[in-house]
């Protein structure tokens, strides 16, 4: 007998017990909903930690050069921590060195940040995140200006006192007046505001855009990091491998400036946007071991669910296997029509679970900042399992009715 | 070949209830020619349902043997059995046997599928056997849309569409009502008319009156087996 034919009894059945048909594929529908689900939040997730936290808190194939990690995920010992605190700082002479020497083309800036003050006029506010850096610096965040222009490298060699802002600053503080060209005192000391960057949105609901950057020699530097001191040296590459040679060079040319013996230690930190997604790698991982069993154990449930009403379809359905075999149909056309039912159901009920699952996903996707995309892969393993769950549910109960004597069938009632 | 269409010899039925053995048929040696048209009687328990699913091949003989068109049937398992049914035999029941949620169409094309006839060709039989016992207008109604002789003329096209060698009906009009068997009477008239070979039961004797040959059966044995040659021109 043909497979369509099959298929299309199987779902003329389904359609026609509409509500006993739903119930006994629940479990295949949940199990999937929640393969589906799960998988695009977690990989939304992924694509945000990635595209908009790692990567717009450090950079692109960007690393940083510190003293120690300041992007914490899980406890520090309090033996580790004090290690860190007797580290040397990371020198002007130590920038130096690296920008100078380092063979694989890079940018660089270095790095000083204090929460401060500022004010306009009458304005002011407190906690501003005040930064020293170079003129790379803006590339390096990849900080595109609304209006203005970013600071010059002439700018940070003579400290000239501009600063550009970020847009929340810009709004609060020149609220109905273009801040291009206005002064804008930091901690007391006259700057000017020559540009304003593109507004950055929130991070989990931070605000992105509090903050302002100075030329590094610019005269607030000596409230944002000690004399000769950076808190951090960022260097960026063209691409993930540059990085990687970057790395493997800045971290050999600071042990010879250290004079660290092999096997030693490093006093220093590389600090990567692969850092700073550790602690949601663990997250994902554990979510995504979970993920198996969880959907394990609703197919298994879904399977038992199908094989007891395939069972119960085989009991009520006797006569009508009787009539089909006394017409001539095989144990193989028996067999296959059930074990094809079955599959059509737990189909159906894949069906509808990665509707649900991609349903929940662009519920998720639209309640929260989550880019929730479905992944192409689920869907297939959603299909596949469930018509392997309804093929595995079906031939114990399809083979019973493949087995029946024609005689004693037709005469059940 | 010849003219010989069902050859049974010394067959026997048994069926085993617990500690008891019913004797269903003790023996029976018979033989059925081509275009025959052959009425089986007998007092109830006597055998005639147990003969009719043997000769169907719904069921097989305890010992003894039975050929059909010259093949061994007796000796068949399952799949050749299912395969035998397909082909050769057509069989109606007393309780027509329809698929309640399948068309009238849908049921006469059942053997068809199992044939492994293509949709198309299906459907042009199935429609024709319909138009050959009166329902070429009623192929879309479902069981519970049609009368009784109707839902029987369904099942009649159903046992036609594959051609069979024989046709076999077990108390055919058992369920109806005598205007009812009457019409019912003439689908099988005619059909032995244009060829076929037909087997039914009955206990009526109006209705054995129509065969050509009335065979009788008592405790599972054959009691008597008569030719009518006067009624099988009529
Ligand atoms: N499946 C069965 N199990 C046990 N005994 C049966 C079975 N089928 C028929 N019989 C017995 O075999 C005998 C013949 O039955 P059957 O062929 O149905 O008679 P008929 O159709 O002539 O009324 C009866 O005694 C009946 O009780
Ligand atoms: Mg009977």
């Amino acid at each position: 007998m043909h497979f369509f034919e099959a298929v299309r009894m199987a779902l003329r059945t389904i359609v026609t017990q509409k509500l006993k048909s739903f119930f006994s594929l629940l479990g295949v529908l949940v199990g999937v909903t929640f393969l589906i689900a799960v998988v695009s939040i977690v990989q939304g997730m992924n694509v945000y930690m990635e595209d908009k936290f790692a990567n717009r808190l450090i950079g692109l194939n960007t690393f940083q050069l510190r003293r120690m990690p300041n992007i914490q995920t899980g406890d520090t010992p309090e033996e580790t921590w004090r290690e860190w605190q007797r580290r040397p700082r990371v020198t002007y002479a130590d920038a130096d060195y690296i920008e100078t020497r380092l063979h694989t083309p890079a940018l660089f800036s270095r790095f000083c940040s204090e929460r401060l003050r500022v004010a306009y006029g009458s304005k002011s506010a407190k906690g501003i995140d005040i930064a020293g850096a170079d003129a790379a610096y803006f590339q390096i965040k990849n900080y595109d200006l609304a209006s203005g222009r970013p600071f010059t490298p002439q700018e940070v060699q003579a400290g000239t006192p501009v600063v550009v802002i970020g847009d929340l600053l810009a709004e609060k503080l020149f609220e109905g007046v273009d801040p291009i060209g206005k002064p804008l005192l930091i901690e007391g000391l006259p700057y000017r505001v020559v540009g304003v960057v593109e507004k950055q949105g929130t991070l989990f609901g931070i605000s992105m855009d509090k903050f302002a950057v100075t030329p590094f020699n610019a005269p607030v530097r000596s409230r944002i990091c000690a004399w000769n001191t950076l808190d951090e040296f960022h260097v960026q590459a063209a691409n993930p491998a540059s990085m990687v040679a970057a790395m493997d060079e800045v971290e050999a040319m600071m042990r010879i400036r250290r004079q660290l013996k092999p096997g030693q230690r490093s006093n220093f930190y590389l600090q990567t946007a692969e850092a700073a997604l550790e602690g949601w790698h663990k997250i994902a991982a554990i979510l995504f071991m979970a993920l198996p069993g969880l959907v394990a154990i609703s197919l298994v449930v879904g399977g038992i669910v199908i094989m007891n009403i395939m069972l119960m379809a085989v009991a009520e359905r006797t006569r009508e296997i009787g009539i089909r075999k006394a017409l001539g149909a095989k144990r193989r056309d028996i067999l296959a029509q059930f074990v094809v039912e079955s599959a059509t159901l737990s189909t159906v009920g894949a069906a509808l679970g990665i509707g649900l699952g991609i349903l929940l996903a662009f519920a998720v996707k639209a309640a929260t900042p989550l880019p929730a995309a479905v992944a192409p892969w689920s869907v297939g393993v959603g299909v596949v399992l469930g018509i392997a769950v309804g093929m595995g549910a079906g031939i114990y109960p399809a083979s019973r009715a493949s087995r029946l004597d024609p005689i004693t069938a037709l005469r059940a009632e | 070949m010849s003219d010989l269409v069902i050859q049974i010899r010394e067959l026997t039925r048994e069926y085993v209830m617990g500690a008891d053995r019913v004797h269903a048929l003790r023996g029976v040696t018979l033989q059925i020619q081509r275009n025959e048209y052959v009425a089986i009687m007998g007092p109830s328990g006597s055998g005639k349902s147990t003969m009719m699913n043997i000769l169907g091949c719904l069921d097989t003989p305890s010992a003894g043997e039975y050929w059909l068109n010259g093949q061994e049937v007796s000796r068949m398992v399952d799949d050749a059995l299912a395969r035998v049914r397909n082909r050769e035999i057509g069989f109606v029941f007393q309780t027509f046997n329809l698929l309640p949620r399948a068309t009238a169409l849908e049921n006469v094309e059942l053997p068809l599928i199992y044939a492994g006839v293509s949709s198309k060709a299906r459907r042009e039989r199935a429609v024709s056997a319909l138009q050959r016992v009166g329902l070429g207008d009623r192929i879309g109604h479902r069981p519970n849309e049609l009368s009784g002789g109707q839902r029987q003329r369904v099942a009649i096209a159903r046992a036609l569409v594959n051609r069979p060698s024989i046709l076999l009906a077990d108390e055919p009009t058992g369920n109806l009502d005598s205007a009812t068997s009457e019409e019912i009477m003439r689908v099988f008239g005619e059909l032995h008319r244009q060829g076929q070979t037909v087997i039914l039961v009955t206990h009526e004797a109006d209705i054995a009156a129509r065969a050509n040959r009335v065979v009788v059966l008592r405790d599972g044995q054959l009691a008597s087996d008569r030719l009518q040659p006067d009624r099988a021109a009529a």
